[in-house]
């Protein structure tokens, strides 16, 4: 049965009703979360005016999901108070947060991929035995929320089968399907391409104009300023400051973020050599069965002390480009020279370990997917890929003390935090991940680094990091290619990019033409005369 | 953000040892509860257990000598886990080790002992990895599913060693599934025998070398796993099989190699069973050792000395519930058989049941000792 809904109940009247219990959707009153020594949440304030879009920012580690999580009914609070529309809650699970009118979208979707929206929203609201009759009340409801509030979505496709973008919307209309009067939205921008998070930002001001109160985490200054009314900074599991985003500005809230003024990033200097490094001659990638091609055709080339960024929605074959080059397939056609030798044809390829032998490291798009081993050390992870090389093996048996040396250095010269060799790498921050496998790669000076995602998951200290190591890459005269689904990182360290859509690359910008509307409209399949033109419809990417 | 999850987690030793100590506890405790329900004292149970496991020189040795057998099948599931797989085949593994074994011993009838032993050795684990290898060669091309391939490898191996038993490898005049004896040269020393040599008088047991092969297998497959390269692969590929591939670990070749190794584990079960001890090949000498290996695997935390200790464990269980049923007549085999259920089901099944309790306990122990550790 679901929920009844009232969304313009008793709470929801008037924002300026003063001091009465609806000024407030949330209150969070000296919440306090330690685990073991480590104080995660050490008295953290917090007031939602309800009918606002209220942010909260702050680095990995900072405090953030454990109160969202205290929020949301995942965790206890050790100390505190927490207040839904003035009245003081103790959520034991999600669903006394769910009757309470929280619901959350998580940040990785909590969808069945075979089910379809209605069968999503319905999930734990089954009702009786036979589903006919709930099915029947259900559709009708859905549909009304998505009239509602612009959350457009196929009723009777499978979740899985449907856009990154369009998942989302399943969820936010689960949400509200359950009732929901406050969202928590985490990191929502994280999956979205540019044209995706501004279509969002619609919905949430749909949201918010409809009465209902958002809760936005998010990394992305800039989406903070779009969206938000209010924003609350956390640092070393304090809220450190609230701002009113019209009186704030992105320097101020980046300050505030790390607690001092952020340091410059290494600039860019000197063009890049003539000398090719890199070239690729129209690959092609195939499934065996399917004559769909998700590579085709794709030539280009990379020299010296050049960074060259690759800009593209998820899901339009970076990561199969990025697999083809480092050795973790086979190319259907054509073929991959480096240093003027052919490392893949269709024949044989070059496999990553051999390719990281000759010069040519890979920094994986999705560490925990294919960059790392979670539940093997970090000093383990630390030679995944180089395992073969003299320095660790002889005779097939691992040289332990050369391991150890060189994890301790990595560990030193990337700043990973904790500095533990013998801590299994999954227990490690995304940020400090993201430093262990980007210095795997450095500690043997590649030639080439292929990088996928450099910065996803990681914190703004750690992103101004892993960019000077990039562009100090290029300077000392080596070279970079960056897949990034974040434009302005692309903009930021790329001297040329490249976009690719569908499998091809349908044009190339130089960094200093490179603009969020020409790159976004290429990225949705328009090429760049079309660009040069004028705006118009993608025609579909 | 994702460490917030996973701050404080509980110490490694504690895991390892305490865990365990604990699932052991529990299971006594309900096994008690069954025994003083049927109306003998559980007290005077685990006294009659104790004693028959370890009480004299001779209830130590039987205890060492089923150890060994566990050594070597709990091995041969941990090793192959290491690599990701479930090798459920270690019972037809070891069948087909005792058919090479057999094969070499007999057919080599005349070569001195000195020559016979290592021989019949490398035969056993050629062909229990040769076994194990198929089912792994078919995981890694064809996709078939390595339990119900190594399932199936088992009853194949039962077969095919009764049909050898019952026609090339039978004993002429013998009416009964067995091969003729083995010559003498191919026989392991029992260590009483030995250690009467250096002038040390123990208790008769079946206990032979094998249990000091057992122990050294341990410290190579730890070696093999912590120190080389390969096994260093096997642990990537066990790991996270996507992250094989992003460091040039061929998939397929680890799948083998891991069974190849975890095969050659288990075919030497018949260095203790048929060398050391009846000397001949018998059908269904494995007993089920192969199986109970799984239960020492997880026991032992698929560590090599982990899995030694856990094969003590179940070599205890072994001799002490023989000794226990033996002094009780009430508490019949079946009973020691429901013990060792108990003890597989809160070791192996039930796992981590306390550690949320442990983890809890640890964090305050910290808080009020105000020091990390």
């Amino acid at each position: 049965m679901p929920p009844a809904l009232d969304v313009d109940g008793a709470s929801m009247d008037s924002p300026d009703a003063g001091t009465s219990a609806s000024a407030f959707a949330i209150e969070a009153i000296g919440l306090e979360k330690s685990f073991g020594p480590v104080r995660a949440n050490a008295g953290v304030n917090l007031a939602l005016r309800a009918g606002s879009v209220h942010a909260i920012i702050g680095e990995n580690g900072a405090g953030k999901s454990t109160l969202m999580n205290m929020l949301y009914g995942l965790y206890r609070p050790d100390a505190g108070e927490i207040r839904v529309f003035g009245e003081t809650r103790h959520f034991g699970s999600p669903h006394d947060a769910h009757e309470a009118g929280i619901g959350m979208v998580h940040q990785h979707f909590m969808l069945v991929e075979d089910f379809t929206l209605l069968e999503n929203a319905m999930l734990g609201f089954e009702g009786g035995a036979l589903l006919a009759p709930q099915k029947i009340a259900a559709t009708a409801r859905l549909k009304e929320l998505a009239a509602q509030y612009g959350l457009d979505v196929p009723m009777d496709t499978k979740v899985g089968d449907l856009p990154v973008g369009l998942q989302q919307r399943v969820e936010i209309l689960k949400t509200l399907f359950r009732g929901a009067e406050i969202l928590i939205l985490d990191e929502p921008t994280g999956v979205l391409m540019p044209q995706e998070s501004e279509q969002l930002f619609q919905i949430i001001d749909a949201l918010r104009e409809q009465g209902k109160t958002i809760l936005f985490i998010s990394h992305k200054l800039p989406e903070i300023m779009r969206i938000a009314d209010n924003v609350t900074v956390m640092r070393q599991g304090r809220a450190v400051a609230e701002r009113v985003v019209a009186d704030t500005s992105e320097a101020e809230l980046a300050e505030l973020i790390v607690g001092g003024k952020v340091a410059r990033e290494a600039a860019r200097s000197g063009a890049a050599s003539p000398t090719e490094i890199l070239r690729l001659e129209s690959v092609s990638l195939a499934k065996k069965k399917d004559a769909k091609e998700t590579l085709s055709d794709i030539s280009f080339s990379l020299h010296q002390g050049e960074i060259l960024g690759i800009a593209g929605v998820a899901g339009n074959g970076q990561s199969e480009l990025l697999e083809v080059i480092t050795g973790m397939r086979r190319p259907t056609t054509g073929r991959i020279i480096f240093e003027g030798e052919v490392v893949a044809d269709a024949n044989r390829y070059a496999d990553a370990r051999e390719l990281r032998a000759l010069g040519l490291g890979h920094v994986a798009e999705d560490r925990l997917r294919n960059g790392a081993v979670a539940v093997m050390s970090a000093e383990d992870n630390a030679i995944l890929g180089y395992h073969g090389s003299a320095r660790y093996a002889r005779k097939g048996i691992l040289d332990r003390a050369a391991i150890k040396s060189d994890c301790a250095a990595l560990i030193r010269d990337n700043d990973v935090r904790p500095p533990l060799p013998g801590l299994a790498f999954g227990k490690f921050s995304g940020g400090n991940q993201q430093k262990i496998v980007i210095g795997r790669e450095l500690l043997h000076s590649p030639r080439l680094l292929i990088v996928g995602q450099p910065t996803r998951g990681v914190d703004i200290g750690a992103v101004t990091r892993i960019h000077d190591q990039l562009i100090t890459m290029r300077n000392e005269g080596r070279a970079v290619l960056v897949v990034s689904s974040d434009l302005d990182e692309l903009m930021a360290i790329a001297d040329r990019i490249l976009v690719i859509c569908e499998g091809r690359i349908v044009g190339e910008v130089a960094a200093e033409e490179a603009n969020e509307r020409n790159l976004g409209l290429m990225m949705a399949g328009r090429r760049l005369e079309d660009v040069a033109d004028g705006p118009g419809a993608g025609n579909g990417c | 953000m994702a460490a917030e999850h996973s701050i404080a987690p509980l110490p490694g030793w504690a895991a390892a040892t305490l865990l365990p100590l604990l699932n052991l506890l529990a299971a006594f405790a309900v096994s008690g509860l069954v025994i003083w329900a049927i109306g003998e004292s559980p007290l005077d149970a685990l006294k009659f257990m104790i004693y028959g496991a370890f009480g004299y020189g001779e209830a130590v040795g039987y205890t060492l000598y089923y150890a060994t057998n566990f050594i070597f099948t709990g091995l041969a599931v941990s090793l192959a886990f290491k690599c990701g797989l479930f090798n459920i085949g270690g019972e037809g593994q070891a069948m087909m080790g005792g058919l090479g074994l057999a094969v070499v011993a007999i057919g080599l009838d005349g070569l001195p002992a000195i020559l016979l032993v290592p021989l019949s050795i490398l035969g056993a684990a050629l062909f229990g990895a040769a076994w194990a290898a198929i089912p792994a060669w078919l995981q890694a091309k064809r996709g078939s599913h390595i339990v119900i391939t190594t399932i199936m490898f088992n009853f194949i191996a039962a077969s095919l060693v009764s049909w050898m038993l019952v026609g090339v490898l039978k004993a002429p005049g013998s009416q009964s599934p067995e091969s003729p004896d083995f010559p003498e040269a191919a026989w392991l020393p029992k260590m009483h025998e030995l250690l009467a040599g250096i002038g040390l008088e123990v208790g008769s047991s079946p206990l032979n070398l094998s249990f000091l092969i057992a122990l050294g297998c341990a410290a190579l497959a730890w070696f093999f796993i912590e120190r080389t390269r390969w096994g260093y692969e096997i642990r990537v590929v066990g790991g996270n099989p996507g992250a094989a591939r992003f460091g040039g670990i061929s998939v397929s070749r680890s799948f083998v190699l891991a069974m190849l190794v975890a095969g050659g584990m288990a075919g030497l079960l018949g260095l203790n069973e048929l060398m050391g001890l009846q000397h001949r090949l018998i059908a269904n000498f494995t007993m089920g050792y192969g199986f109970v290996g799984i239960a020492v695997a997880f026991m032992g935390r698929s560590h090599p000395f982990g899995i030694v200790l856990a094969a003590i464990l179940f070599g205890a269980l072994y001799q002490g519930g023989a000794e226990l049923a033996f002094e009780m007549p009430a508490i019949s085999r079946d009973m020691i058989i429901m013990v060792q259920g108990f003890v597989i089901l809160f070791a192996g099944a039930l796992e981590h049941l306390f550690r949320p309790q442990l983890t809890w306990l640890f964090g305050r122990l910290r808080a009020i000792g105000g020091t990390g550790v």
